[in-house]
């Protein structure tokens, strides 16, 4: 870990994070650092913790010890969900969770950044700039032709699709997303790992994955989980030949 | 008046009851005796009534009760004497020795037997004298405490001579603290009367406070800090029995509260099924214990004191075979829908309430307790009924019953299994469906036990189970969801809190003061008291 | 903001049901006041006031459909709201006898008479005049509304328990006006009105005006709920409804959200239950029944959830056929009722108005009416058949 102590240049500082559900940990003395406009996959094995990492950095588990940070300086365990999504933490869910009730278009007219009030959305027009930026997003992920329907009725992938452009109507500063290309073709994870990679530049992103192909695709520093803290660390190689991995992990 | 006759007739009955192979021993002509009663002068009738007392019976007490209360009469027609009440504009006569009906009677056909000061306090003697050595134990009893209300100094000797004789603690206790406060009243020395106040305090009773209290003023001034110190102690003492009294209260309310929640727990707790008929299967118990017992009556009589002991497993049978008939017809259909369920079983409930409305009658039925079911015991200054105290066993043992079948029997297992993962579960060969209708069929039949026990302490009504229908769901929120113990501890506490706010703010305000405390428990713990934590509970 | 608010208020079957209700309020005074008593389409006076109820009922299920077919807040204590409405108006009345109850007392109503006051319990000042009991009948259910939902969404008390506190919170409520000493005339409640604003509240005349009333206040509250429903915190709500804490990962404060439906709600059931009482000609505590509440629920059922149709369907539907069959067989209602409860929940969860909705967009080629601009055909295409490398910009 570089700069481990300078939390304020990162991005995401999360320093000795524990929390424990009915006795058992979930997390053990967690710390991960992510720098502004960096990309961090997450690999490990079921129950690891990838999950309850995401659920601490958004506010919906408190830690049980541990410090988490955003921005440098914002401690987020002290915030609520609505809080830390509007300080721009966007998050896709591993199952993919969109409003299935209602249409393409209105999932992403929900997620577009604009004030959030009661009163703000009562009296909520959309302006022509909102409506070109929705179209946009639906070109990019390519369900512009289904925006009136209902997203019940999209497939497993444009449904993961969707919810990658909910991410991007948020205009997040900090992405978390969970194994994006559950359900993907081979092609649809290639172009996957494209979408990410250029979100990437301009935006820290930490992806949760069991997808090794993806993760390569991705190109990007690895963190391997296991029991609740980080096993190893460093590019894809270096991780997947760490003996311990190996053997916890990768099983090979 | 309306009383003292209710009480003369009681004692009437009861006299009867214990009279009539009495007397046909008895040489004496009581009711010419009685009859001498009517006449002649004052010395005459004195002689009268001792003659009566003379024969010992018990007939006799109430009359001469009667005699001093002016209710006695003479009948112009036959010289009889008889007991009249006034009904109307005239009179209804009874026979003063078996309260047989003598018809009514106009003003002018009758006479009142007439006592002066001196004949009323022989006869008053003469009672206590009959009633105070009399063989039966409830006699003496009632004698002894009116003698300590009204506190006689007339009695003393009286009394002496009965408390040389009695042996049961509890008779001679209320004669030794009458004796002491007639002791107060009477003209003795300080010495006499310190004894007597220290006799009272030790008695430490509320009727100790309330004599001494009223002593307190006429006490000479060198008693006073000893009454004013005794005074303190029985408060300080009435408070703890106070304490203890509502310890008692709070555990039988904490029983009916867990026996009208266990069942839910289950099927709300373990199953995720909100059953709004639940309180309707508590009903179908009640009704099911009310027919058995009906048969019982009709076709074995001889089996009455065992009524109780065929309802609980019929009760049990019968309200598991309507929740599993509930489950398989509506409920299946909706599993994951919670708040669907709720309406569907609302309606189940309404339909069964009608359904026992049209069968049974709207009004209330009677359960008829067996007979070690009835009465109250006392337990120093605690009163404690027997029908309580038998639903406070009850429901500890359905408990224990419950955690067994629960946690020790292959079904329970199974259902801790589909609880926790209904697609798990059903892969390993589990066959959910069934487990389903017999969680819900477990549920339903606790319900049914809940309704034998309620059908002893509450109104057997079509309605009998909407009153606990909120309490309950009250109890397992409160407690947590899935955890029998939660239950346990919710009921005990609503019901402890409940009767130790009762006696302060009154018994609806208090029930109100719980939902308010419930409401705002939730806020701080949404799930309640020993709620599941992690992160399966949040799907 | 307004004018869009208004204009979302105005879509095609809100205006439909605005025109129906508005011809309504026109037509029943008519065929009961100026069509003469042999006239076929003639009305009995005692159908107005019913027909009044029903109207203030079916405001009342619009009133839970907000919360629960919009929001996912099953309340089971919405009856409380329409009943402290009921009992805010009912006070008014109360005033307005003045000296010509039984007591003639000239300020105190008879039951305080009755029960030995002295004098006026502070709560009762003011509402002998109307504008202040109307502001009561809007911000009595409010304040209520807005406590207890400020402590339970914040306190994120969702689904069953949060069905399960409300109706403690109406049982409380019942427990509460059933005692004589809280001021409310305990289980009498409160009766023997005389006037409205000055008319004899049993005049035909009267009845007609507050039937028109009720018609007026049902077709604004179905505009109220419109405009909300169309707007972008009416798409906020149905997500919180289907993915609530979705919808928090969004940034949305869906305490606020909830607490500002049920709010609304809460107003619009407490002007129903106001314009129930002078109708009725009674208030009592038994308003508060849980079991009254859960009965909303199923007008609310049983017409179609998430609809604005729906609950005054519903509404209507139930309360006439539990007139007619509380007429005919007495001894069946609850039969009846009940097996509603289980057919809707297990065979009509949308209701009729969603049911005729789903067979309608069935036999019709599925287009859905978007509001979004910019539409282009081309909608069965398969997206994910050919990957296109490259364009994922």
């Amino acid at each position: 870990m570089t700069d481990a102590t300078d939390k304020f240049k990162t991005m995401l500082y999360l320093n000795g994070v524990s929390v424990s559900f009915d006795g058992f940990k979930a997390l053990n003395n967690l710390s991960i650092i992510v720098h502004p406009n960096e990309m961090l996959a997450i690999i490990g094995p079921n129950g690891a913790g990838k999950t309850t990492m995401m659920d601490i950095i958004t506010g919906k588990t408190r830690p049980d010890d541990g410090e988490v940070f955003f921005d440098g300086k914002v401690d987020l365990t002290r915030l609520d969900e609505a809080a830390i999504a509007n300080l721009g933490i966007g998050r896709k869910f591993q199952k993919p969770t969109v409003f299935e009730g209602q249409t393409v278009w209105d999932n992403l007219e929900l997620a577009l950044k604009k004030p959030r009030g009661v009163f703000s959305t009562l009296g909520y027009v959309a302006a022509n700039d909102d409506i070109a930026r929705i179209n946009e997003i639906l070109e990019t992920i390519r369900l512009s032709a289904r925006k009136g329907d209902l997203a019940a009725g999209l497939s497993h992938g444009q449904k993961q699709w969707l919810e990658i452009g909910m991410l991007l109507a948020q205009d997040p500063k900090l992405l978390l997303v969970d194994e994006p290309v559950a359900g993907m073709t081979d092609s649809e994870t290639v172009e996957t790992a494209t979408l990410l990679k250029d979100i990437a530049k301009t935006r820290s992103v930490v992806v949760v994955e069991h997808d090794m192909s993806f993760v390569r695709e991705l190109g990007t520093r690895v963190s391997c989980l296991a029991e609740g803290s980080v096993l190893a660390e460093g590019t894809l190689d270096q991780v997947s030949a760490n003996p311990v991995v190996i053997e916890r992990y990768l099983g090979r | 008046m309306a009383i003292r006759l209710l009480r003369l007739i009681a004692f009437l009955i009861a006299a009867l009851a214990f009279a009539v192979p009495h007397a046909a021993a008895q040489t004496p002509d009581i009711p010419a005796l009685v009859d001498a009663l009517g006449q002649g002068s004052f010395p005459e009738r004195e002689a009268a009534i001792n003659a009566l007392v003379a024969t010992g019976d018990e007939r006799v007490p109430p009359i001469l009760q009667a005699l001093a209360d002016g209710n006695l009469y003479l009948r112009k027609s036959d010289a009889k004497v008889v007991l009249a009440a006034k009904a109307g504009s005239g009179f209804a006569l009874t026979n003063p020795l078996d309260g047989a009906d003598l018809g009514p009677a106009a003003k002018a056909e009758i006479d009142k037997i007439k006592v002066n000061n001196g004949l009323r306090g022989k006869i008053r003697t003469a009672i206590g004298q009959m009633t105070l050595l009399s063989p039966d134990r409830t006699t003496r009893l009632s004698a002894a405490q009116t003698i300590l209300k009204n506190a006689d100094p007339a009695m003393r000797d009286l009394l002496d001579k009965a408390l040389a004789a009695e042996t049961d603690p509890q008779i001679k206790s209320v004669m030794e603290l009458a004796r002491a406060v007639i002791v107060l009243k009477t003209d003795t020395t300080i010495e006499d009367k310190r004894a007597a106040i220290t006799t009272i305090i030790s008695h430490g009773d509320r009727d100790a406070q309330t004599v001494l209290s009223s002593a307190l003023a006429d006490a000479p001034d060198e008693l006073k800090p000893l009454i004013a110190d005794g005074l303190a102690t029985i408060a300080r003492n009435l408070q703890l029995w106070d304490i203890a009294q509502n310890l008692v209260y709070g555990t039988s309310l904490a029983s009916v509260l867990l026996l009208a929640a266990i069942g839910l727990a289950i099927t709300f707790g373990v199953m995720g099924v909100i059953n709004m008929a639940h309180g309707e299967m508590v009903m179908l118990g009640a009704y099911v214990t009310f027919v058995v017992q009906n048969l019982i009556a009709t076709y074995a009589p001889g089996l009455a004191e065992y009524a109780m002991a065929i309802s609980i497993p019929s009760a049990f049978l019968f309200t598991a075979l309507v929740g599993v008939g509930i489950e398989r017809g509506v409920i299946r259909w909706l599993y994951g829908r919670p708040l669907e369920t709720l309406l569907a079983t609302w309606g189940i409930s309404l339909i069964l309430q009608q359904a026992v409305r049209s069968i049974f009658g709207a009004n209330n039925r009677l359960v008829a307790p067996p007979s070690w079911m009835t009465g109250a015991f006392e337990l120093g200054g605690l009163t404690i009924t027997w029908n309580r105290l038998w639903i406070v066993v009850f429901a500890i043992i359905v408990f224990a019953a419950l955690q067994l079948v629960l946690n020790r029997t292959p079904l329970g297992l199974q259902m801790r299994a589909v609880t926790q993962n209904r697609r798990m579960a059903s892969a390993m060969g589990i066959r959910t469906p069934f487990v389903d209708a017999m969680t819900f069929g477990l549920g339903s039949g606790v319900a049914g036990l809940a309704g034998v026990a309620l059908s002893q302490i509450d109104n057997v009504s079509p309605n009998l189970g909407q009153g606990y229908i909120i309490d309950s769901f009250m109890v397992v929120v409160f407690g947590g969801v899935g955890n029998l113990w939660g239950t346990l501890i919710g009921a005990v506490s609503l019901g402890m809190a409940n009767k130790f706010l009762e006696p302060y703010a009154g018994a609806v305000l208090a029930k109100i003061i719980i939902l308010v405390l419930i409401i705002l428990f939730i806020q701080r713990r949404p799930r309640g008291l020993f709620a599941l934590k992690g992160r399966a509970v949040e799907q | 903001m307004i004018t869009q608010l208004v204009l979302r208020a105005l879509d095609r079957r809100a205006v439909w049901v605005v025109s129906a209700l508005l011809l309504v309020a026109l037509a029943i005074p008519f065929a009961n006041l100026v069509l003469p008593e042999g006239h076929p389409l003639h009305l009995p006076n005692y159908a107005v006031p019913l027909f009044g109820k029903y109207l203030t009922y079916a405001m009342l299920a619009l009133a839970l459909d907000l919360v629960w077919g919009y929001c996912g807040i099953l309340s089971l204590g919405h009856a409380a709201f329409f009943a402290l409405g009921g009992y805010a108006m009912g006070m008014y009345l109360m005033r307005q006898i003045g000296a010509r109850g039984v007591y003639a007392n000239p300020v105190l109503p008879d039951f305080m008479v009755f029960l030995n006051y002295k004098e006026l319990p502070w709560f009762w000042n003011g509402f002998d005049q109307f504008w202040f009991a109307a502001l009561m009948i809007v911000l009595v259910p409010a304040a209520l509304a807005f406590v207890f939902g400020f402590l339970a969404f914040r306190s994120r008390v969702t689904g069953v328990y949060l069905s399960i506190i409300t109706q403690a919170m109406t049982y409380a409520l019942l427990l509460a006006f059933f005692r004589n000493d809280l001021g409310f005339g305990g289980n009498n409640g409160l009766t023997d009105f005389k006037d409205i604003l000055g008319f004899n509240v049993q005049a035909t005349t009267t009845r007609a005006a507050l039937f028109a009333a009720s018609a007026i206040a049902l077709a604004f509250a179905v505009l109220v709920c419109t405009a909300i429903v169309n707007s972008k915190l009416g798409k906020v709500m149905i997500a919180i409804r289907d993915a609530e804490s979705r919808t928090r990962f969004l940034g949305y404060r869906v305490d606020n959200i909830k607490l500002f439906a049920f709010v609304v709600s809460a107003v619009i059931a407490g002007i129903a239950g106001a314009l129930y009482v002078p109708q009725v000609g009674i208030i009592n505590p038994g308003e508060f029944d849980p079991g009254n509440s859960i009965e909303v629920v199923i007008w609310t059922a049983v017409g179609g959830r998430g609809t604005i149709i729906g609950p005054i369907i519903g509404g209507l539907l139930v309360n006439a056929g539990k007139s007619v069959f509380t007429g005919l067989w007495p001894d069946y209602w609850l039969y009846a009722l009940g097996g509603l409860f289980v057919f809707v929940t297990l065979f009509m969860p949308k209701g009729i108005v969603g049911s005729l909705r789903s067979l309608f967009s069935r036999r019709k080629p599925p287009r859905q009416d978007n509001s979004e601009p910019l539409e282009t055909g081309a909608k069965d295409i398969p997206i994910i058949a050919e990957p296109q490398p490259g364009a994922a910009e």
